[in-house]
Parts: structure tokens; C-alpha cells; sequence
């Protein structure tokens, strides 16, 4: 098999959940940091990150925006932590129909955590530097990754045929072409 | 486009069902900010000063205040005002956690609220979407029990409730509203239970406006580190275990008994241990870096928050220990009991028992014992029943009501407010005044930026001086260095440093920002986050206003004196200004109405304490001035007669 060894780049939020305080600081800056023009405005609803928060049973899970999703689940776990029950959707990073996390409150377009990216990039995610009490630690690892050549190849095969498909042949030259001219 | 407010009030009338979303009045945060600020200008504006506390006009205002929902860390605080029952004079009173924050996303600065609905109601509020919907099936629920109902109600985990328990709808003098484990004190849920309003749920997913966003985040953040991490700002009782300062010096009982050598070191690992074996956690409000609230998860209760002092009062007050205040604390906030004045009340009681002046009969099948009493007299009070319907009417009204001698039990009130309980020796100048002039009722809300007591040595005092950033002028820290002994410092610098005191908590209650990381922190070490030196930038960078340290202090005095004109339209004059007698065991009445004499002048208030036409004009509130003329409470002088002819003649 033709198989090549290279390395990838791994980003990590840690979340040590018995240090959250329900602050809801990491809310406030990913809000303000993902506002146009940066910071001009607050609104946890816009946040890619979220505390589920239920104080009243002391459950406080910082969540971060994954992918969308169409459909909400048929039925969920219930996990029982050190005596606490929490839904799996308290840990579960979907944009999804079954609650309003993030979901762009004026558009109802998906939001998913970019881990801050900017140029110059940032030391780490703004949520991770508000937060005081020591609940998010940002990590990087580089992890060997194994890469499958041929079956990567057939998948972009797969999804030129489809693009071909869809657009024509004609319009993927030309845009091939576009992109390449950028490159 | 609007920064850092919303310019929206919401206008809810509870007899008619109406509610209308208003745009306020951009000139009214230009003079009073927001928070109390601006509610006492709404209270001034629309509450006649005869208007009964229990009237349907009477109104109850939640007030998100100017920077509450900004970048602008422990910006907070939710200020609710209206007119006790207990004071006959405008309540102060707030709560931090996540509520403030929500009315703000949801597109509100306040609710104000008039008028009594004809069943139990809850307040909905979904951005625009407002319903005031039945809350029969709430009735008698628990401060938490509320909240946990209307989410599950809801199917929304993020609505965020403020809720009275069953002394708020029992009209219990001493009601609190609670929200999560935050509690509004100082006696405004009886008007909420009076308006039969059982809660307010919020939920808002709106953008706040923020007019200099790169520099307010910088600054933001600057102040959000300096709170984490050092020991300068929140509460330190969150963490330092070693308690003998409350209970070897403040008064248990009834605010009679000092017991100075209570502490020991084996009380403290006992009481350390009953902490940390039942907390789940601490936990902070929005946007704060803070831990200051202990959540306990005490057997047999159900799970509640407590902070600072607030852990100390049911157990001086039934001369038991922690571990009684950890039983009771957790019931007594379900129903909605301000846990301050409500130790008192049950200890005042029982001090009547003893005295003869009420009976056995008036307390049938009362247990013998300090724990049982207590929690019997907790209940009575909650539901009105028998002795207890008077005790709900807190300390002095109950004295007046019992009679027979029972007014000289009542030895620790001031405007009918119940003080803290501490009894001193020898007067403190500056606590003088606090106590007696202060129209926030508590002294936690009044003192704060100028250390209590001096330092020992030149050293300490300059080296406390050379790091201190928040003084507003240097003459502060030449007092502070001059300042060797407590009662040994000139009328004029007393004078100068009650006020400072003052104008930082009504500096935060008008923009929300907490007193642990401001106004009342100072005093203990003087490293405080928000101070004059950078409060009036935080402002600029968040609202665009024009601020700065000049245009602050006269945003204060000009507050301060419109909270002094509203309550002296009820009456408040200078005869009510006394701290308790026994506050200090050597007093000088003399010196104390000099004292006071001087620092109305310093104010400028008349030698009754009301504010003169000058003060007023000075402060732009002419109008106020007219109408304190108008009902005769001012005498109109012949400058102002003379005005109103050219005015007239106009």
C-alpha cells in the first residue's frame, strides 16, 4: 500500500469543568471579538462558545461551535458524572434544530468556532485568555497522521466528478484555472 | 445608533395588562446615567410624594444600569428601586449574576413596572415578544423552584429569572428578590408580592453597542486581568476561612451581645471543614473573574449560594453555629427572606419573650430550643400567621404595633431600617455620618474607598499611599497620612471622605459595576479595580459621552442630591438623620449635630437637610427645586420670585 507518514497540526480548548465559575466571560469576548468591526458589539447569542449552564443543579459545561447539523437527535444519552446527570447535549458542539446555540440570531445561518484565527494569529482563542478562573487551557500538538495517497485521490476525484456534474466541465476548467492563476 | 444602552424602556401596567416598549429619554442619561440614577428621576417624575407604597401607582423599576452587558468587567448589577413600606422612603437595592445582562440583549435599559394585576402573573420577555401570563400554578413556590419551573415552562435553560418567594407574596416587609443564588435585599420584594408580579423571566439575543470598541476592549480587559489575579478586588471571605473579625467584634443576639473571644483555631478547622464538605463550588457573575459566591449543597436542603457576611446572621443572631446558618440559610432564601434584617426580627422577638412584654401564648407550641425557635418563627413569618404577621412588618413597625415597652427593643434601626449589628466604644466620625445621612440603609452600601481605620506606623501608611491609585484627589492620601488616630482627623476631611465614599457606590449604581471590585472594595487594601481615575474612561469608551473625573463627581452629587430630594418629599428631615443610640457606648451630641451641621453645608443642604435652590440649579435640577418650593418644603427666595416674574413676563 502506498501509505506516507507526515505530521498535522492539532488545536485544543481543555475544558476542566469543575473550574468554571458560569462567568460567561468567554461568551462576552467571542461575541466581541467575531463582531464586524471587531469588538463594536456584545451579544452571547452570537457566541461560538457557550456555557450550559444550569446553576441551580451545579452543571456548567463550556461548549464550542462544531458542525451544523439538520436534524436534532431521536433520543440522547444521559451521562451521570460524580453523582451529577448531564445531557449529552451538554457536551455536544452541534449547531442543531433542537436548541438555539449557535445559530446567528438575525441570519438563523450556523456559527462554528474558528479558534480566533487572525493575521497576526493570535497566542490562542480569545475565550481561553478571558478566562480567569483557569477552566480553558489552550493546547497545540503535532501528531503524526497517517496519509492514504490513492484514496485521497479518489476522493477528489469523486468530488471534481460531482462538481463536473453540477456545474459543467467548462465552468470547473475555468475556475481551476482562476485558483491556479491565485496560487 | 446607541452605545452601551439600549434607549428602550419597557413600560409594563399590571392593571391594565398593557406593556409598550419606549424609547427613553437620551437627556436623562446625560444627567443621571442609568441604574438608580435615572430611576430616581422616573421615581420623581411619576410617584406623587404622598402616593401610599402599597398604591398602584407606586412603581418598582429593574434597572439594567449604563455599562451592564459591555465588555466592562463586573458590570453587573441589576438596581431595583421603588418606595418602602418599612422606610416610607425610596428603596435601594440590587443584585448581580445574569439578569441585568439579558434585559440588555433582549433590547430594555429597564422595566417599569405600575399598577397590581388582579391574579399572581409572571413577566415573560422574549426581545420584543412581551406577555404577562397567569402564575396561579406558582403560588407559594421557592425562589429557585420558580426559576427551575418557568425554564422547564419555557424549554429555555438561558432565560434568565428574578422571582419572589412566599414572604414576597405575603407582603413580608422583609421579602427579597432572588435571582439564580443573587438576592435583591433591603425590602423591595413586598412590592413586587404587593403587585402580585411572582416573576420576571428574560431572554435577549440582541446586539449592545459599543462606541469605541478597540479601546474599550483594551481597557476592559486590562481591568478583567488586574480583578483576576491579584488580591485586591472581590470578596476575600470567599477564601480566607479565618472569620473571628465578624464574630469577635459584631453584636449577636438582637445586635446585643459581643463575645470577644469567640474565635478559636479549632472552631475555624471545624467550620472550614463543614464549607468545603458540602460546596459544590464558587461561582461568579457575568463577566466577573471573581469567585465570591460559596454554592452548598447542605443534606436534607436545596442547593444555595451565599456570600461574604451573609453566612454569619442566622447564627449570631440564635447564638448557634455555622452549621445552622448552612440548615436554615438555604430555606430562608427559597422563601425569599433578606437574610440580614430577618435574623434580627426573629431575634428582636424572642427578646420580648424573655422581657414579658409578649407571652408564651403569643408563640403556641414553640420549640424550647434556639435552633427550633428560630425555624418556627421563620415560618410564621413567611405565612403572617399570628405573632409572625407582626414580626413581618420587620423591627420598628412590629415594636410600635406590640407596644407596652417593646420601642426600647428596637435599638437598632435607623430610618426603621435594620443597621448591621455592630456596637462600638468610641464614635467614628466619618461612620456618623454614613450612618445617618445615608439613604442606601445599609452601611455595606455606603462606606468603602477610604481605609476604616488608620495604619500603625509612617511607614505602612506611606507605603499604602505610594501604590494607591484610586483616590480622586492627592489630598486623600495626605489625610490618610496625617491619620494616626481613628476619631483624631479634622470635620472638613470627614467631611470630604464621606463623600467620596459615597459618590463610588452611587457611581456603580448607576453603571452597574459591583462594589467588590469598586466602590465598597477600597477600603481593605486600596488595590480596587474602578475608581474615579479610570471609571469616567470606561464610560467615554462605552457610551461616546463626553466624560471625564470633573463631569463625573457632578453626575454623582447630582444623583446623590436628586435621591435626597425624592425622600424629602416624603418627610425625610433632619430628625431622622440618628444612628442608633447604642451604635457607640460614648457619644457626644453636641459634636455629632455640629458634625452634621457642617456636612449639610459641605453638601449643600439647608440645616434640615433638604437641598437648596442654589444646590439644585447648580446641578441643572431647577425643576426640583420649583417643585420643592411649590409644596413648601423650600421657601421660595426673592432671587427665585423675582425669576419667575421675568419668566413670566416672557
Amino acid at each position: 500500500m502506498n501509505v506516507d507518514v507526515s505530521s498535522k497540526t492539532v488545536k485544543e480548548i481543555i475544558a476542566d469543568i469543575d473550574k468554571c465559575t458560569g462567568c460567561r466571560a468567554c461568551e462576552m469576548a467571542c461575541s466581541a471579538f467575531h463582531a464586524m468591526p471587531r469588538y463594536s458589539s456584545i451579544n452571547p447569542a452570537r457566541s461560538r462558545i457557550r456555557v450550559v449552564a444550569d446553576e441551580l443543579n451545579d452543571e456548567y459545561v463550556p461548549v464550542r461551535a462544531g458542525n451544523f447539523t439538520r436534524t436534532g437527535c431521536d433520543g440522547r444519552h444521559v451521562y451521570q458524572l460524580k453523582g451529577k446527570k448531564y445531557s449529552e447535549c451538554s457536551f455536544c458542539p452541534a449547531s442543531c434544530p433542537t436548541r438555539d446555540f449557535f445559530i446567528e440570531p438575525d441570519s438563523g445561518l450556523p456559527l462554528k468556532c474558528d479558534m480566533c484565527e487572525d493575521e497576526p494569529p493570535l497566542a490562542e482563542p480569545l475565550c481561553v485568555t478571558v478566562c480567569e478562573p483557569g477552566c480553558l487551557t489552550y493546547a497545540v500538538r503535532q501528531v503524526e497522521a497517517e496519509v492514504d495517497a490513492p484514496a485521497e485521490r479518489e476522493a477528489m476525484a469523486r468530488g471534481l466528478a460531482s462538481l463536473v456534474n453540477q456545474h459543467g466541465i467548462e465552468a470547473v476548467i475555468e475556475n481551476l484555472k482562476r485558483v491556479s492563476k491565485g496560487q | 445608533m446607541k452605545y452601551a444602552e439600549t434607549g428602550f424602556n419597557l413600560e409594563v401596567d399590571l392593571s391594565t395588562g398593557r406593556a409598550e416598549r419606549l424609547a427613553s429619554d437620551p437627556r436623562d442619561t446625560e444627567l443621571y446615567l442609568g441604574g438608580q440614577g435615572v430611576a430616581a428621576k422616573i421615581l420623581f417624575e411619576r410617584v406623587p410624594p404622598d402616593t401610599d407604597a402599597f398604591s398602584p401607582d407606586n412603581l418598582l423599576i429593574f434597572s439594567a444600569c449604563l455599562l451592564v452587558g459591555t465588555p466592562a468587567p463586573a458590570a453587573n448589577r441589576t438596581v431595583v428601586n421603588t418606595f418602602s413600606p418599612q422606610t416610607n422612603l425610596m428603596s435601594h437595592s440590587l443584585f448581580g449574576g445574569f439578569f441585568g445582562p439579558e434585559l440588555k440583549f433582549a433590547g430594555y435599559d429597564r422595566i417599569i413596572i405600575r399598577g397590581k394585576a388582579p391574579e399572581l402573573v409572571y413577566l415573560y420577555i422574549h426581545n420584543d415578544r412581551v406577555e404577562i401570563r397567569d402564575a396561579s400554578h406558582l403560588r407559594g413556590k421557592g425562589t429557585t423552584e420558580t426559576q427551575d419551573l418557568l425554564k422547564a415552562e419555557l424549554k429555555d435553560q438561558r432565560v434568565q429569572v428574578a422571582a419572589i418567594g412566599l414572604a414576597g407574596e405575603n407582603r413580608v416587609y422583609m421579602a427579597s428578590i432572588d435571582h439564580n443564588h443573587a438576592s435583591a435585599s433591603r425590602g423591595v420584594g413586598v412590592i413586587m408580592g404587593d403587585k402580585r408580579l411572582k416573576a420576571i423571566a428574560v431572554r435577549g439575543t440582541r446586539d449592545l453597542n459599543i462606541a469605541r470598541p478597540a479601546e474599550m476592549f483594551e481597557l476592559a480587559q486590562a481591568l478583567h486581568r488586574k480583578i483576576g489575579e491579584g488580591d485586591g478586588n472581590g470578596d476575600w471571605m470567599a477564601v480566607d476561612e479565618d472569620d473571628s473579625f465578624h464574630h469577635n467584634h459584631f453584636a449577636w443576639g438582637n445586635a446585643r451581645t459581643r463575645r470577644k473571644g469567640y474565635w478559636s483555631e479549632e472552631l475555624q478547622q471545624r467550620w472550614t471543614r463543614w464549607k468545603y464538605d458540602h460546596m459544590d463550588r464558587q461561582t461568579g457573575c457575568f463577566n466577573c473573574a471573581k469567585k465570591c459566591r460559596n454554592v452548598i449543597n447542605w443534606p436534607g436542603g436545596r442547593r444555595f449560594g451565599y456570600k461574604c457576611f451573609g453566612k454569619d446572621t442566622y447564627h449570631m443572631a440564635a447564638f448557634l453555629e455555622l452549621d445552622f446558618t448552612y440548615e436554615i440559610l438555604g430555606v430562608a432564601q427559597e422563601y425569599g427572606l433578606d437574610s440580614y434584617s430577618t435574623p434580627q426580627v426573629i431575634a428582636f422577638a424572642l427578646e420580648l419573650l424573655e422581657a414579658g412584654i409578649l407571652t408564651e401564648k403569643n408563640f403556641p407550641d414553640m420549640p424550647e430550643d434556639s435552633r427550633g425557635r428560630f425555624f418556627y418563627l421563620l415560618e410564621k413569618i413567611v405565612r403572617r400567621e399570628g405573632i409572625g404577621d407582626v414580626l413581618a412588618d420587620s423591627v420598628s413597625h412590629a415594636a410600635k404595633r406590640i407596644g407596652n415597652g417593646a420601642e426600647a427593643f428596637d435599638h437598632n434601626t435607623t430610618k426603621k431600617f435594620e443597621q448591621l449589628p455592630i456596637k462600638l466604644g468610641k464614635l467614628n466620625p466619618a461612620y456618623f455620618l454614613m450612618i445617618a445621612t445615608g439613604e442606601k440603609m445599609s452601611i455595606t452600601q455606603i462606606e468603602g474607598s477610604f481605609p476604616q481605620d488608620p495604619l500603625p506606623t509612617q511607614e505602612q501608611r506611606e507605603a499604602f499611599v505610594s501604590k494607591w491609585e484610586a483616590p480622586p484627589d492627592e489630598k486623600f492620601k495626605q489625610y490618610f497620612l496625617d491619620w494616626k488616630k481613628r476619631d483624631d482627623i479634622s470635620d472638613e476631611a470627614t467631611c470630604e471622605i464621606v463623600d467620596w465614599n459615597e459618590a463610588m457606590h452611587y457611581i456603580d449604581d448607576a453603571t452597574g459595576l459591583c462594589g467588590f471590585v469598586s466602590s465598597f472594595r477600597g477600603q481593605f487594601g486600596g488595590g480596587v479595580a474602578y475608581h474615579m481615575n479610570n471609571i469616567p474612561q470606561m464610560i467615554a469608551h462605552a457610551t461616546g459621552m463626553k466624560m471625564d473625573k470633573a463631569r463625573l463627581w457632578k453626575t454623582f452629587q447630582r444623583i446623590r442630591t436628586l435621591v435626597r430630594a425624592v425622600n424629602v418629599r416624603r418627610g425625610l428631615r433632619r430628625k431622622d438623620e440618628r444612628p442608633p443610640e447604642d451604635h457607640w457606648a460614648v457619644r457626644d451630641e453636641k459634636y455629632e449635630q455640629e458634625l452634621l451641621s457642617k456636612y449639610y453645608a459641605f453638601k449643600g443642604w439647608n440645616s434640615e437637610g433638604i437641598p437648596t435652590r442654589q444646590t439644585l440649579e447648580r446641578l441643572d435640577m431647577g425643576y426640583a427645586a420649583d417643585d420643592l418650593e411649590r409644596r413648601g418644603i423650600l421657601k421660595a427666595d426673592a432671587g427665585a420670585a423675582a425669576r419667575e416674574t421675568v419668566a413670566a413676563a416672557e
